[in-house]
């Protein structure tokens, strides 16, 4: 009884000088429609939650952390290997870092969904554009400050990138590394961007973002046929927390506090169950048996880079982006009013499944990456036994040429190698002996011409080989007017050689 | 002036409105501080503008790029395409094992060489050299090029990056400092026409049949199956 009357006191000694505890009970308890007390209200306070988590985590990761190209490395090894829980502290910002994002999008998904972007709320769904890409400008600084083999090739792909920006590209690049090559100087300037700049950016962001939230309200639980219109809405919504409103604080408060304790709990179990993210070998560009695979959040990217036809690479790279951005900004001025449930807006769910099954499909691709060369597969990949089985001498030297020659980089025989070029178990179904022989020699359809490499015996024991290839009941193309071509030149010889060349495709 | 009062709650009135008008020395005074403040922005603005920038200035007045020596001939046989390592010249104290860079040099036959860049000309990542097929491979978005050079398939939009080289004295140098990427200075093009080369070589192409030079095929039966042993 005593000890809460002297609380009392100096609770009250501060409020006379900082006058902070009314407003902060007027926000508390401001009254919010009864049903945005839901569970699809908690991302953006989870988002927040993790952001909190993050900067917590990042302020002890500098404690040991050295930003030095020679020393960085060498640091994160110490936090993962020495310092007491140096490894959980990595992990927690490491998985907290997959975590922001998730809750980011879902959180954008959700909004987007509930229409909560329409009139008052476009300010706040701007400043929510900032926010994501400060937050993907985050992940990817901050994949740098892992300085390892990734980190190091995913910013030769980063500048790489920039450098196609016309005129100006070159000089983007120098002021991006900080200097001629990917060096010291480079992951100085990251750090300096992830643990000052764009933090900065990000708080500041994040108080608008949240002083608009107060400001105008959480957005209603969108109902369908309830229209927003510029002139009434603001009396609706008011009229709408007088009748069937509550106090934030606790009515809509718990579940944002239930969930920023689950979402909590989720970021360290996946940081004590899966450990520190790398760092993996050593930022040496000597090294060059590594094939640099971006985090998970850009994997899509590495994939779209990959897939793009090669001519509208640059464009889609420069100019998409921009489009993409100009297009979320000005979502709600195209579409302020009007529908804000989407039991309403077919257009709008079918946008959210198609970008979510798009992203989803190239993450999932960018996994075990097919259009990569396997660069091992022709040392460690096998010719199966089965293809071998009863084939003459000509054929095994072929199938030694296919093997030696690096074909199973690319194309996969008995579901072992590359997965660049078709699959070859029955390439000979397909393809003609002249359209092996053409293919192989001036390649074409995304395959490198052999015909320098190979020597015509190469070739004929090579495309002998791959005409043994077809399932056992299934008899290998064949060029039906060849045997009569054959069997017409044979008396005379000569011009035998000349045919086979006109029946090709 | 007076739409953007309007706002305000209380309307002006017009004694207000004349004191506005009219030079104050309270007025003038602020509007002088202003002026001052700004005038030392733009002092501290022209140092701090040409520090950030340094990066770009200090390439363009010395230039980032000198010769630097990879080794002597006779470490690269002719005919072959070997894996070389140079120190960038441009090296600050915190660059660590950063600037230790790696090329593939193709002795191409006398004092012919060609000294191309290990990155990607699609996104800079290492491509590595397979002697067999006579590819450059590119682990990550497979690129492919010929040995000398030029693009072979893939998304590339060109051949390989190729630094200037010079022998001197035994030593094979090149030109090195600035990493290539795919919109750099024009200097580092090749942009050999492969198809063509190998049409007209096709025509031609009678010679004697030798079986490249991968030892498996001394001993082919033995190694049907297995890892050939010129891994």
């Amino acid at each position: 009884m005593r000890l809460k009357e002297i609380g009392g006191q100096i609770g009250e000694w501060f409020d006379r000088r900082l006058q902070l505890a009314a407003p902060i009970r007027e926000v508390a308890e401001h009254a919010v429609p009864r049903n945005t007390a839901s569970w699809w209200y908690v991302f953006g306070s989870a988002a927040l939650t993790i952001f909190l988590l993050q900067l917590v985590t990042g302020i002890l990761l500098a404690l040991i952390y050295v930003p030095s190209g020679a020393e960085a490395w060498n640091s994160l090894q110490s936090l993962n290997h020495d310092v007491t829980l140096g490894w959980f502290v990595r992990a927690l910002h490491g998985w907290g870092s997959n975590f922001m994002i998730a809750a980011v999008l879902i959180h954008m998904v959700q909004v987007f969904l509930f229409g909560a972007y329409k009139f008052p709320r476009e300010l706040t769904w701007i400043i929510g554009v900032f926010l994501l890409l400060v937050t993907l400008g985050m992940a990817f600084s901050g994949q740098v400050l892992r300085f390892d083999q990734d980190a190091y090739w995913g910013l030769g792909i980063g500048a790489s990138i920039a450098s196609r920006v016309p005129i100006a590209g070159p000089f983007i690049v120098k002021l991006m590394l900080g200097g001629p090559i990917i060096a010291g100087a480079t992951l100085s300037r990251f750090f300096a961007l992830h643990v000052f700049v764009i933090p900065g950016l990000l708080i500041g962001f994040v108080c608008l973002h949240l002083l608009m939230v107060i400001k105008l309200g959480i957005n209603e639980w969108p109902m369908p046929g309830r229209l927003v219109k510029r002139a009434t809405y603001q009396a609706e919504y008011h009229e709408l927390t007088k009748e069937d409103g509550a106090p934030f604080v606790p009515y809509a408060v718990w579940k944002d506090l239930f969930f920023a304790g689950f979402i909590l709990l989720a970021v360290a179990a996946c940081a004590v169950y899966f450990g520190p993210i790398g760092p993996s070998g050593q930022p040496d560009p000597t090294i060059i048996q590594t094939a640099p695979k971006p985090d998970y959040f850009f994997l899509w990217l590495y994939a779209l880079l990959s897939l793009l036809p090669p001519s509208m690479e640059t464009p889609a790279l420069l100019v998409g982006p921009v489009l993409v951005i100009i297009g979320l900004l000005l979502l709600p001025f195209l579409s302020g009013e009007g529908e804000k449930s989407w039991r309403r807006r077919p257009i709008a769910v079918l946008t959210v499944m198609l970008i979510a099954v798009t992203l989803g499909t190239f993450t999932h691709l960018a996994g075990f990456a097919p259009w990569s060369p396997h660069m091992n597969a022709w040392s460690g990949d096998p010719v199966p036994d089965r293809f071998l089985r009863a084939s003459t001498a000509l054929q095994r030297q072929g199938a030694l040429v296919f093997q030696a020659k690096q074909c199973r980089n690319c194309h996969s025989l008995g579901e072992l190698g590359g997965q660049r070029g078709p699959t070859l178990d029955s390439v000979a179904v397909r393809l003609t002996q002249d359209q092996l022989i053409r293919q192989v020699i001036q390649g074409g359809g995304n395959m490198p011409a052999y015909g320098k490499n190979l020597s015509p015996a190469e070739t004929t024991a090579l495309v002998a080989f791959l005409e043994t290839l077809h399932p056992a009941g299934q008899a290998a193309a064949r060029d039906a007017s060849r045997d009569t071509v054959l069997n017409e030149s044979q008396p005379q010889e000569a011009p035998a050689p000349a045919k086979p060349a006109a029946t090709q495709p | 002036m007076s739409q953007e009062k309007s706002w305000q709650n209380s309307p002006p009135n017009s004694a207000q409105v004349a004191q506005e008008a009219a030079i104050t020395r309270r007025g003038l005074l602020m509007k002088l501080g202003i002026a001052f403040n700004g005038l030392v922005a733009l002092g501290l603005a022209v140092p701090i503008v040409r520090f950030v920038l340094s990066s770009i200035t200090r390439g363009r007045a010395n230039g980032y790029l000198s010769w630097v020596p990879l080794g002597p001939v006779d470490d690269f046989p002719e005919g072959e395409t070997r894996l070389a390592t140079f120190r960038n010249p441009f090296v600050t104290p915190t660059d660590g094992k950063t600037v230790d860079t790696a090329c593939w040099v193709r002795h191409v036959a006398g004092d012919q060489f060609q000294v191309f860049a290990i990155n990607c000309a699609h996104l800079g990542c290492p491509v590595r050299w397979f002697p067999q097929s006579g590819l450059f491979m590119c682990p990550c978005h497979g690129g492919a090029y010929y040995r000398d050079g030029s693009r072979a398939s893939g998304p590339p939009e060109r051949g390989l990056f190729t630094y200037p080289y010079k022998v001197e004295n035994g030593v094979v140098t090149i030109q090195a400092g600035e990493l290539p990427t795919p919109g750099a200075s024009t200097a580092h093009r090749n942009s050999a026409d492969s198809l063509v080369t190998i049409q007209a070589e096709l025509t031609s192409a009678t010679g004697p049949s030798t079986f490249g030079d991968c030892a498996a095929f001394k001993d082919c039966s033995a190694f049907l199956g297995k890892k050939p042993p010129c891994a």
